[in-house]
């Protein structure tokens, strides 16, 4: 268990230098949710949608690659599709609506203190907390 | 440059995901099961990531512009929205059901297999309608 939270840390300073390089080389906040919902909807233009596209590519390549040389690592993904169709959703939807996901709000907003980012945080965690009581130990669908 | 940059901190950013377990869906579900096997990993995670932005917020301060010439973002309007709660639940509910978030969903799409692409898909479409369905729901109301 506490190497799983060492993994977490060293993890976690990786996403948090990443999020740091953008930041301060391209002038960006590192939002998985904006970057994706800006190429999908259009609303990035020139070097912000170059950047975005250059950002997932390198997001969604380099974990494939590295999947390649040393095997996949554990997702435990649900193979419910009903179940994986309702959460896609209910993320992209609400990931743009309110403005961000764990990325922007989270990491980007709670460092820099942002009053919107904390109060995002503390709402999708304990929204998620009490969709996990009611999914799993209620309903047991999870 | 920037491109190289782009992706070079995307590739960065999924391994850490990676690394940390973010895209392993018990582990983040187990954060959140509080009122069962609660996981605490996840709050090492958050912790490692806010530690090195902080310092970076700091470093932006004190410059006009980033260092490869662009400005920085603006800082945002501070006002709580009814819209940023509820979109945040919603969010929270989508990923508590599944362990999956955009980060996450988008770095196991190329070793998750058909789940992965499923989520991905719902999620993509999902952002795609957000604004038209917003849209039309005020104009309804």
């Amino acid at each position: 268990m506490p190497l799983d939270w060492i993994y977490g840390l060293i993890g976690g300073i990786m996403i948090g230098g990443a999020a740091s390089a953008y930041l301060l080389l391209n002038g960006k906040i590192m939002g998985a949710s904006g970057l994706l919902g800006g190429v999908l909807d259009g609303s990035h233009a020139g070097a912000s949608r170059r950047d975005a596209l250059f950002f997932l590519a390198g997001l969604i390549d380099v974990p494939f690659v590295w999947h390649l040389l040393r095997g996949a690592p554990e997702t435990q993904l649900t193979t419910n599709v009903f179940v994986l169709i309702l959460a896609g959703l209910c993320v992209g939807f609400g990931a743009t609506y309110g403005s961000g996901c764990t990325s922007g709000h989270g990491v980007c907003g709670i460092s820099r203190l942002s009053p919107r980012g904390i109060v995002a945080t503390l709402f999708y965690l304990s929204a998620g907390a009490m969709t996990v009581l009611v999914a799993r130990h209620g309903l047991g669908v999870i | 440059m920037r491109s190289m940059v782009s992706f070079l901190v995307g590739g960065l950013f999924g391994m850490g995901l990676l690394v940390s377990g973010m895209t392993d869906t018990t582990k983040v579900q187990g954060w959140r099961d509080v009122f069962g096997a609660w996981d605490p990993t996840l709050a090492f995670v958050l912790g490692g990531a806010v530690l090195p932005m902080a310092i970076a917020w700091r470093i932006a301060a004190r410059r006009d512009a980033a260092y490869l010439g662009a400005s920085f973002p603006a800082k945002p309007d501070p006002k709580i929205t009814p819209q940023l709660a509820i979109g945040s639940s919603l969010f929270g509910v989508g990923w508590g059901l599944s362990g999956l978030c955009p980060g996450p969903a988008m770095a196991s799409l190329g070793f998750g297999g058909w789940p992965s692409l499923v989520f991905f898909i719902a999620m993509a479409c999902a952002m795609i309608a957000q604004p038209h369905v917003t849209r039309s729901l005020q104009r309804a109301g």
